[in-house]
C-alpha cells in the first residue's frame, strides 16, 4: 500500500506525459505553431480551454508539444551523469587505494559548487542550447551518482559470492559487471528516476533564463519566459506550462518514492 | 582529539577547496571557444591593438605562468576589468553582492518561519491528517520550479491586488525590505518544501530515539521533554541543512534576481553571459564558490558549539 500507491499515481501522470509526448498532434486540438490573428492573446474560453499567447497560438497545444522536448531533457539530463558516475564510482569503490582518496576529496569539493551556479557558468563558457546543457549538468551532476555507486560498489564487494567468484578465478572485469554491478545499480536506479524530477526543474530554469532550449522550440520554460513579458495583460500564457513542470515532477517524484518503498531502498 | 584540534583541522581544509576552486574556474575560463581577446574586442580589432591586449592580459605566457598569475591576482583581490561595464569586477561584484545576501538572508528567516513550526506539527501528528496534508502540500512545491513560483506571486500579489512592488530594489534600507519581500517568499517556499522534508525526518527520529524514552521513563513532562531535548536536536539539523542548502539557495538567487530584476549578482551572471562578459562571469563563480565553502565551515562551527559529540 506505502508503495503502489505513489508508485501507481506516478506511473499514471508519466504515461499521459509519455502518450503526449509520442502523438502530440493526435491530442492537441490545435496545431502547436499555427498563427490565429483572430484570436490573438484570447483569454481561456471553450475553444481554447488555456487561452492563446500574442501570435494567437493555443496555449494547450504549445504545452503538449513540449511534453516531448522536457521529457528529452529529463532523460538526458539523467542519463549523462548517471552514466559517468556509475563507472567512476564502480571503479574507485572496487579499486580503493589512491583514486578512491582523491575522489572522495574531489567529491567534496564539487558538491561545495552550487549546482546551479555551476550549470550556469559552463553553458554559459559552451554557450546556451539544449547539448551544452547536457554537458553542463553532466560535469556537475556525476558526483552524487558515483558516491552511491561507490557506496554499494564496497558493500558488495566483502559479500561471499565475490568471494566465491575469486576462488573460481573469474576475471575481474566478469566479477565486476557480471556480479557486482546488477547488485549494487539499484539505488542508484532508484535515485535516478527521482532526479528526473530535478532534471526538469534545472532544464526548464534554463529555458527560462534563455539558456536551455532555444525559442523557436516548444519547452516549458520558455513557453513561461514567453507569458512573462504579458503577466499583466495576458497571465494565462504561463499557466498550462507551469502546471505540466509541476505534474512531471510529481510524476517521476512519486514514482521514485514508490519504487524506493517497494525496493526497500535506504537512502 | 580535543575541539581546538578538530578546529584547526577544519580550518586547514579550507585550503585546498579554495585552490581547487580556482584552478577550476581558470580552467573553465581556458575552455572558452576561441580567443578571449578578439571576443573581448570584436572582430573588426587590429592585429597591433590584439597583440597589445594579449599581452597586458598576459595570455601570451606559458598556461602555468597565467595560472599562478591568476590565482595570485585573486589573492590580492584584483579579479580583472568588466568589459561591459569597463569598472573593475571586484568593484561591481561588491555593489552587487548586497541584494543577494539580504535576499538570500531574508529567505532563510521566511523559510524557517514557515518550516520549523510545521515539521513539528507532521512529525508529532506523524501519519494522520495534519502530518499528510502538510507533506502533500509541501511535495507540490518540491515539484514546483522557482521562476514559476515568482511568475505567480508577481502577477497574483504585485500586478492584481497591488499588495508589492513588480520588482526593483528601491532606496534606503525598508525600501530594500519591501522590493526584497517577494522575491524572498519565492525563495523561502522552495527552500521550505526541502527544510520541511527533512526537519519532520530529524525530529520523527529524535521522538524515537532512546534518550526520549529515557528522560519520559524518569517522568518529564511532555512540554519539557520537547523544548529540552527535541528542540535542541532539531536546532541542530536545521543548523546543518541550512548550511548544506546555502549553494542551492545562491542557485535559487540567480532565477529569483532575474524573475523580480533585483540587481543582485545572480542577475548580473545571467547579464554577463548574455553580454559575452567573461571576466565577471569568471569572478563571480569564484566568488559563489568561496561563498559556499566560508559558509559550509561556519556551519561546521555552530554545529560544533550545539552538538556535544563533534569534535570529541
Amino acid at each position: 500500500m506505502r508503495a503502489w500507491l505513489p508508485l501507481g499515481t506516478g506511473l499514471l501522470i508519466l504515461t499521459a506525459f509519455l502518450v503526449m509526448a509520442v502523438i502530440p498532434e493526435s491530442i492537441a486540438p490545435y496545431d502547436p505553431l499555427g498563427f490565429d490573428f483572430a484570436a490573438l492573446l484570447a483569454e481561456p474560453s471553450a475553444e481554447h480551454i488555456f487561452g492563446t499567447d500574442q501570435f494567437g497560438r493555443d496555449i494547450l497545444s504549445r504545452t503538449i508539444a513540449a511534453s516531448r522536448i522536457d521529457l528529452q531533457i529529463a532523460l538526458f539530463a539523467m542519463l549523462g551523469p548517471l552514466l559517468i558516475g556509475s563507472v567512476i564510482g564502480l571503479l574507485v569503490g572496487w579499486f580503493g587505494g589512491w583514486a578512491d582518496a582523491l575522489f572522495g576529496r574531489l567529491a567534496d569539493i564539487v558538491v561545495t559548487f552550487p549546482f546551479l551556479v555551476l550549470v550556469i557558468a559552463i553553458v554559459a563558457v559552451l554557450g546556451p542550447g539544449l547539448i551544452n546543457m547536457y554537458i553542463a549538468v553532466s560535469c556537475v551532476g556525476w558526483v552524487v551518482y558515483a558516491r552511491l555507486m561507490r557506496g554499494e560498489v564496497r558493500i558488495q564487494a566483502q559479500a561471499d559470492y565475490v568471494a566465491a567468484a575469486r576462488v573460481l578465478g573469474y576475471s575481474t572485469a566478469r566479477i565486476l559487471l557480471r556480479h557486482v554491478l546488477p547488485n549494487a545499480v539499484r539505488p542508484v536506479l532508484v535515485y535516478a528516476v527521482t532526479d528526473m524530477a530535478l532534471a526538469i526543474l534545472t532544464g526548464s530554469s534554463l529555458g527560462y533564463l534563455g539558456l536551455g532550449a532555444q525559442p523557436p522550440t516548444a519547452e516549458w520554460g520558455v513557453l513561461i519566459a514567453d507569458g512573462r513579458n504579458f503577466f499583466t495583460t495576458a497571465p494565462w500564457i504561463s499557466l498550462a506550462p507551469g502546471v505540466a513542470i509541476v505534474l512531471a515532477g510529481l510524476g517521476f517524484s512519486l514514482t521514485g518514492d514508490g519504487l524506493q518503498a517497494l525496493l526497500d531502498v535506504k537512502r | 582529539m580535543n575541539r581546538g584540534t578538530w578546529l584547526l583541522g577544519r580550518l586547514a581544509q579550507i585550503v585546498p577547496s579554495f585552490l581547487f576552486i580556482g584552478v577550476a574556474v581558470f580552467v573553465l575560463a581556458r575552455l572558452l571557444p576561441g580567443d578571449p581577446v578578439s571576443a573581448m574586442l570584436g572582430d573588426h580589432a587590429t592585429d597591433a591593438t590584439l597583440a597589445r591586449l594579449t599581452a597586458q592580459l598576459g595570455l601570451d605566457r606559458s598556461i602555468p605562468v597565467q595560472l599562478m598569475q591568476f590565482l595570485g591576482g585573486v589573492l590580492r583581490g584584483e579579479l580583472g576589468d568588466s568589459i561591459a561595464y569597463r569598472i573593475p569586477v571586484a568593484r561591481l561584484i561588491a555593489e552587487r553582492l548586497p541584494a543577494t545576501v539580504l535576499l538570500t538572508l531574508l529567505s532563510v528567516a521566511i523559510a524557517l518561519a514557515l518550516a520549523v513550526p510545521l515539521a513539528f506539527v507532521a512529525a508529532l501528528n506523524a501519519n494522520r491528517w495534519p502530518d499528510l496534508l502538510i507533506r502533500f502540500v509541501f511535495q507540490i512545491g518540491l515539484s514546483t520550479p522557482i521562476f514559476y513560483v515568482g511568475l505567480l506571486l508577481l502577477t497574483v500579489l504585485a500586478a492584481w491586488a497591488h499588495l508589492f512592488p513588480v520588482g526593483g530594489y528601491g532606496d534606503g534600507w525598508r525600501a530594500h525590505l519591501w522590493h526584497l519581500f517577494l522575491p524572498a517568499l519565492t525563495l523561502a517556499l522552495s527552500f521550505a518544501a526541502v527544510l520541511m522534508r527533512s526537519l519532520r525526518g530529524a525530529v520523527l527520529d529524535v521522538i524515537n530515539a532512546e534518550f526520549v524514552d529515557f528522560a519520559r521513563s524518569k517522568g518529564l513532562r511532555a512540554r519539557v521533554l520537547l523544548g529540552r531535548h527535541v528542540l535542541r536536536s532539531a536546532m541542530i539539523a536545521t543548523v546543518t541543512l541550512v548550511g548544506l542548502h546555502v549553494g542551492s539557495l545562491l542557485g535559487g538567487a540567480v532565477i529569483t534576481e532575474s524573475v523580480f530584476a533585483v540587481p543582485g549578482v545572480g542577475r548580473l551572471m545571467v547579464e554577463s553571459i548574455f553580454a559575452r562578459d567573461y571576466p565577471v562571469i569568471q569572478a563571480l563563480t569564484l566568488v559563489l564558490a568561496v561563498f559556499v565553502s566560508l559558509a559550509l565551515l561556519a556551519t561546521d562551527i555552530v554545529q560544533m558549539w550545539l552538538d556535544p559529540r563533534v569534535g570529541r
